[in-house]
């Protein structure tokens, strides 16, 4: 496994979680100033600097399930709430979109490409707040600095970290199935027409050599597909043109979305066998979530800002039918770990503990124990 | 996948994924051996897939924080496997015709860059032929000859793209690369002779029947391709015709 995946795979998920909420705050008519203060509270607390640096740091990629309660802390940054049925369906969205388009990546290096769209989409929701574009253009420079270098091998590592990541997870997105790009049974399809990545020859020549190197014959051949050329490469600078589509905005257009969870039963009983079988890495997991949400700088709300609820379905009780038929054991009411506790870990986590507030209660009594686990069931 | 865990040696379950883990039967002159690579190391089962026989663990001393450490590559060459690693050394065992008396002979050095792909073919003869070539993420393909020491014969460089795979057929090497291309090489001279724009995607993996000498390719491009392999009857030059 490749212990530079974390980087790439947060940003990007992150990208396309500020493009959903973008569109449903605009779908909800919420007004302008506090949907620019929920973007830009959410893009300042990704961006913040010791969390990069927390982020950047050689490790492993830990479950789906962990990945997803960073998320829901950083959605719940700002002055908006959502209900668990609601961040379901944002963590699905995010999820698949992210598959597609490594799934979709012409070169293993191509996710670079991908991660600088998301990073530039993100500088046009925050372009009027210098300190926070100038948190993005760090982190840019740090994209480069590390995977910069990097030989093509080594993001084949990458992409196959990746897409392990996303193994078995085939949850249709009525979006994609109407542009066609998944199947009804939640599997992406790979389009075998359009140009070829960079450095790839199109396919249908076989040339033969002689022991000086001269051609001396040729065959063309028919290979199936119908591709063209690459037009040219992407840029891999802070400004350019990155060519590549995948990691823009596929929500700009007004497009409601919806998730279906993919087909029979059979896939939903799948998916929560996963999450209740007890897990051999719980306490690296915690350990990690511990790190870096202990490096996540929530800002305290400044006024009596009052919050709201943003609803990622069509309607109010679209949701709550939603919530209802969510499986219980997708819930953190249960995890099951057996990790001993040592004094500096419930001490960190003390300390982590102090510095949430959640909007509508007074802020959580800093009990030691599993406080971890108490502060994920209260978001 | 199937991973063996460390703990039960005598029970290997279906453990977590576990990438970089490959699976190999390695056919040799007395026996046949089971062997298995990953992150970890490199274990060896009997022919039953369940009588663990070697485990040999990775060294990863010299890695740095931000190496991925792994083995890669399986071929057995005579009464040797050879196993590949991420430092681009390759590790020669030596196997007795029966019990677990195995021994690393030999570390081979040539690459660099982590190891992809090894293929071996029984050697055809005489004394000087080429019968393994190994293969690594910079694309360099290197040339042996296998014996109680292992000669480096010939090296091929790359060209910026990995060689995932690589097989080796009556003194031809053929290689998929990265960028969707088949090579063919003479082994005996390192030079290129057939160049097949195959893929409109990476290669993941190439195999070949050798009695017929077909070859094929299978590329992330969700294509498998078949290429007839053979030699010009004037010039003896390496040929390839498309069949699917």
């Amino acid at each position: 496994m490749s212990v530079r995946t974390l980087p790439l795979l947060f940003l990007n998920l992150g990208g396309e979680m500020l493009y959903i909420l973008d569109q449903r705050l605009r779908a909800q008519n919420i007004p302008g100033d506090k949907a620019r203060k929920v973007l830009n509270d959410i893009i300042s607390t990704m961006f913040n600097r010791k969390f990069m640096e927390e982020l950047f740091k050689p490790q492993e990629l830990y479950s789906k399930k962990a990945l997803r309660t960073v998320y829901e802390r950083l959605a719940h940054a700002s002055i908006m709430k959502l209900n668990q049925a609601s961040m379901d369906k944002l963590y699905d969205l995010m999820t698949m979109a992210f598959k597609y388009q490594v799934l979709l990546c012409p070169r293993p290096k191509d996710v670079l490409l991908v991660t600088f769209n998301h990073l530039d989409t993100i500088k046009g929701f925050i372009r009027d707040s210098p300190t926070i574009l100038q948190q993005v253009d760090e982190a840019f420079q740090q994209l480069t600095e590390i995977y910069g270098g990097l030989s093509a091998g080594e993001f084949q590592l990458i992409r196959q970290t990746l897409l392990i990541f996303f193994q078995d997870l085939h949850i249709r997105v009525s979006m994609f199935l109407k542009d066609k790009v998944q199947n009804n049974n939640g599997r992406f399809v790979l389009p075998v027409s359009g140009p070829v990545p960079w450095g790839t020859e199109v396919p249908g020549l076989i040339r033969m050599f002689n022991n000086k190197g001269e051609e001396v014959k040729r065959i063309e051949f028919k290979h199936g597909g119908n591709y063209v050329p690459a037009p040219k490469e992407g840029s891999f600078e802070l400004y350019g043109d990155r060519v590549l589509k995948l990691g823009t905005n596929m929500y700009s257009v007004n497009r409601p979305v919806e998730t279906h969870m993919s087909g029979s039963s059979k896939n939903l009983a799948s998916r929560t066998q996963e999450s209740i079988a007890p897990n051999p890495l719980a306490k690296e997991e915690l350990n990690f979530l511990a790190r870096l949400m202990g490096r996540m700088e929530i800002k305290k709300p400044s006024g009596p800002e009052p919050g709201f609820r943003l609803n990622l379905f069509t309607t109010d009780e679209e949701e709550e039918q939603a919530a209802l038929t969510r499986p219980e054991e997708l819930s953190y009411e249960v995890i099951n770990i057996q990790a001993t506790q040592d004094q500096q870990r419930s001490e960190e986590l003390a300390r982590i503990m102090g510095e949430f507030e959640i909007m509508e209660q007074p802020s959580l009594s800093t009990s030691k124990g599993d406080d971890l686990l108490a502060m994920m069931d209260e978001l | 996948m199937v991973a063996a865990d460390l703990d039960g040696p005598y029970e290997p379950g279906v453990r977590r994924a576990d990438l970089g883990l490959q699976v190999h039967w390695c056919v040799l002159p007395f026996r046949v051996l089971l062997v298995l690579t990953s992150h970890r190391g490199i274990q060896m089962y009997e022919s039953n897939g369940y009588t663990m026989v070697y485990w040999h663990a990775l060294d990863s001393g010299d890695a740095s924080p931000v190496q991925a450490v792994f083995a890669r590559g399986i071929a057995a060459s005579g009464h040797f496997i050879c196993v590949g690693t991420w430092s681009g050394r390759v590790l020669v065992f030596d196997i007795p015709a029966k019990g677990p008396n195995i021994v690393l002979s030999e570390e081979l050095a040539g690459h660099q860059m982590p190891i992809t792909d090894i293929a071996t073919e029984p050697a055809q003869g005489q004394d000087c032929v080429a019968d393994m070539v190994t293969a690594d993420d910079s694309g360099l393909l290197c040339v042996w000859r296998s014996g109680p020491e292992f000669t480096l014969l010939t090296r091929i460089p790359g060209f910026g793209v990995p060689c995932p795979s690589v097989q080796l057929w009556q003194g031809i090497i053929a290689a998929g690369y990265g960028n969707g291309q088949v090579h063919l090489y003479e082994a005996t001279t390192g030079n290129l002779h057939v160049q097949i724009n195959a893929h409109a995607r990476a290669i993941c993996a190439l195999d070949l029947a050798s009695e017929v000498g077909k070859l094929l390719s299978a590329g992330e491009d969700t294509f498998v391709h078949i290429w007839k392999l053979s030699r010009s009857p004037e010039s003896g030059y390496i040929e390839a015709a498309p069949l699917l």
